[in-house]
């Protein structure tokens, strides 16, 4: 058999591989530049890294996670970092990115910056917060047919601090046909203040990794890993009267911050909370958020039930969350004021919300909403 | 076989009479772009010179000694520019280590270099003149230093130029093609002295 016509993509190959096999062993030797310590923030953290990495896959490496939309390829500007050591000029891919007092600040784009030396960084507390928590679940119980309240307790590191609103990430370990592991975001609905625990509201999606897993597997006593706090749906201070609407588990990062405000006294603004569940049965927290009520003056609590079963005592709204919704706007809440919204839920209902809204000219940039996906 | 040049002429030559450039209009893209700035040129230039040297050697090495043993001369291309691309990238491993200053200062050059043609250019003209090791180190140097010298010319001319009372439609690349194909005359004026073809 004549094989002739193989010498000429293996000689291509094997030059290739010879030059390839060169530039790694160049690599190897060129780019060493051993064990390298990244002081953060005054060396609140010191982290181990091997040089010649980029900052930000090196920091990623140890679970310190800058907000990095490209991924490393300098074009979405960032993962912006202030780095108080001299790591060289600025290199053409970071100046797009750079405003003058950005420079004189010596701000870099962290995926740019290739770690060669003992580096001293600064990076903002609530990027430097996210990080993974270990925790054990204290209780599981119902709230509704379908919605469950899980409470955990953090045990490494036991302590939190996240903004109201804000979610975490929890890892579902592999279990049954799902082998690998599987993280889902769900909003935190309790109060900032309680900073040893964490309380969310979740409904079972059937067919669901995450949500089956919560609401049939998981019980009191388990560990489960999370990694928060994460998001910026969160109070933005304001004097504006505060919409919030949310239907179902959209509950959560509303709850939190409702308590929260009332709790750091934040008490002067007119809230409104429309409240949307399916059925009466479906309704909860409705006690806790009526005491709320009584205790908070400008507080207003509406909650709505699409569906009217016969033998139901409900008394309250009925129809979509969005019918109360209008009314108020029309009639009971003052058209000059200034308003400032604040949505969760099913993007059906938050982009019928937003339409109602801007209808009644709420600026859109001060509708914040968490759509569940 | 063509008869043995000394090595001298073919320095001058590469240089001057058949410069790379502006006698065989290789190269044009980086030299049109990066001439608006003499260091900036400078720096490209001398990147230029390094690559063209190493990669010449090594492409007729890898040409007369692997590609002509295995008869595949045809894929010669492919071979150069692999090549060409894999010393670039080891060069700017070893510059980035040794003399960070320099690497700022080639930083974004030394990349641009894979694909400008005058290296493969050269690589191949060496090969169709069938020139010896010596000759094409010579030639490679040459030519490299052939193209720095006229993207300098360039460079120092278009800095003149940016005060010239310029009108607004040539402004930028159009009046900068005039001026090549000025300059390209100009070297022109050089072409009967030697002939190395």
């Amino acid at each position: 058999m004549n094989l002739d016509f193989l010498i000429a993509p293996l000689v291509v190959g094997i030059i290739g591989t010879v030059l390839a096999g060169l530039i790694s062993l160049i690599d190897l030797i060129v780019n060493n530049y051993g064990e390298v310590k990244l002081s953060i923030n005054d060396g609140k953290k010191v982290v181990t890294v091997k040089g010649g990495a980029p900052l930000l896959s090196s920091l990623a490496e140890h679970d310190i996670f800058l907000p990095s939309a490209c991924g490393g390829r300098a074009t979405c500007g960032v993962c912006k970092v202030k780095i108080k050591s001299d790591v060289g000029p600025y290199l053409p891919t970071e100046l797009p990115f750079m405003t003058q007092g950005e420079k004189q600040k010596n701000i870099r784009l962290s995926c740019q910056v290739k770690v060669k030396a003992n580096l001293e960084l600064e990076i903002p507390e609530d990027l430097f917060a996210i990080q993974k928590y270990s925790t054990t679940v204290t209780s599981i119980k119902d709230l509704t047919p379908d919605i469950k309240e899980l409470k955990l307790a953090l045990k490494d590191p036991n302590q939190i601090s996240f903004k109201a609103g804000q979610y975490a990430q929890l890892i579902i370990p592999p279990y049954g046909k799902i082998k690998q592991f599987t993280q889902r975001a769900y909003s935190i609905s309790s109060s900032p203040s309680d900073r040893t625990s964490l309380e969310f509201v979740i409904r079972l999606v059937p067919g669901g990794i995450a949500t089956t897993y919560i609401h049939t597997l998981l019980k009191a006593g388990d560990d489960l890993e999370l990694i928060a706090p994460l998001g910026d749906f969160y109070l933005r201070e304001s004097e504006a009267d505060m919409l919030c609407v949310a239907g179902g588990s959209g509950m959560a990062p509303i709850k939190s911050l409702l308590f929260d405000m009332y709790e750091k006294g934040i008490t002067k603004r007119d809230v409104y909370y429309f409240f949307g569940a399916g059925t009466a049965a479906d309704l909860f927290y409705i006690d806790l958020l009526k005491d709320l009520e009584k205790k908070w003056r400008t507080f207003h609590f509406i909650p709505v039930v699409t569906q009217m079963d016969s033998n139901d005592k409900w008394k309250g709204e009925t129809g979509l969350v969005t019918k109360p919704l209008e009314d108020f706007l029309a009639a009971k809440i003052p058209k000059q004021n200034p308003k400032q919204a604040y949505l969760c839920g099913s993007p059906g209902m938050i982009d019928a919300v937003i339409k109602i809204l801007t209808a009644y000219e709420v600026n859109k940039d001060d509708i914040f909403y968490d759509k569940f996906s | 076989m063509t008869p043995t040049i000394d090595p001298l002429i073919l320095l001058l030559a590469s240089i001057f009479t058949s410069n790379i450039l502006l006698s065989n209009f290789l190269g044009m893209c980086s030299f049109i772009s990066i001439s608006k700035d003499l260091k900036a040129a400078h720096g490209l230039g001398l990147a230029v010179i390094v690559v063209m040297t190493i990669t010449s050697i090594i492409n007729w090495a890898v040409y007369n000694h692997i590609l002509v043993f295995f008869e595949l001369e045809y894929l010669r291309y492919i071979v150069f520019i692999i090549v060409i691309a894999a010393v670039v990238q080891m060069l700017e491993m070893l510059i980035e280590r040794i003399s960070p200053a320099l690497y700022m200062g080639l930083g974004i050059f030394l990349p641009l270099i894979t694909v400008n043609c005058a290296i493969l250019g050269v690589s191949l003209f060496l090969q169709i003149r069938n020139y010896s090791i010596e000759q094409s180190a010579v030639y490679g140097f040459g030519s490299g230093a052939g193209w720095w010298l006229a993207i300098l010319a360039l460079a120092a001319i278009r800095k003149k130029v940016d005060a010239a009372p310029v009108p607004a439609g040539l402004k930028g690349p159009g009046i900068t093609l005039i001026i090549i194909g000025l300059m390209a005359m100009a070297f022109m004026g050089f072409s009967g002295m030697l002939n190395v073809q």
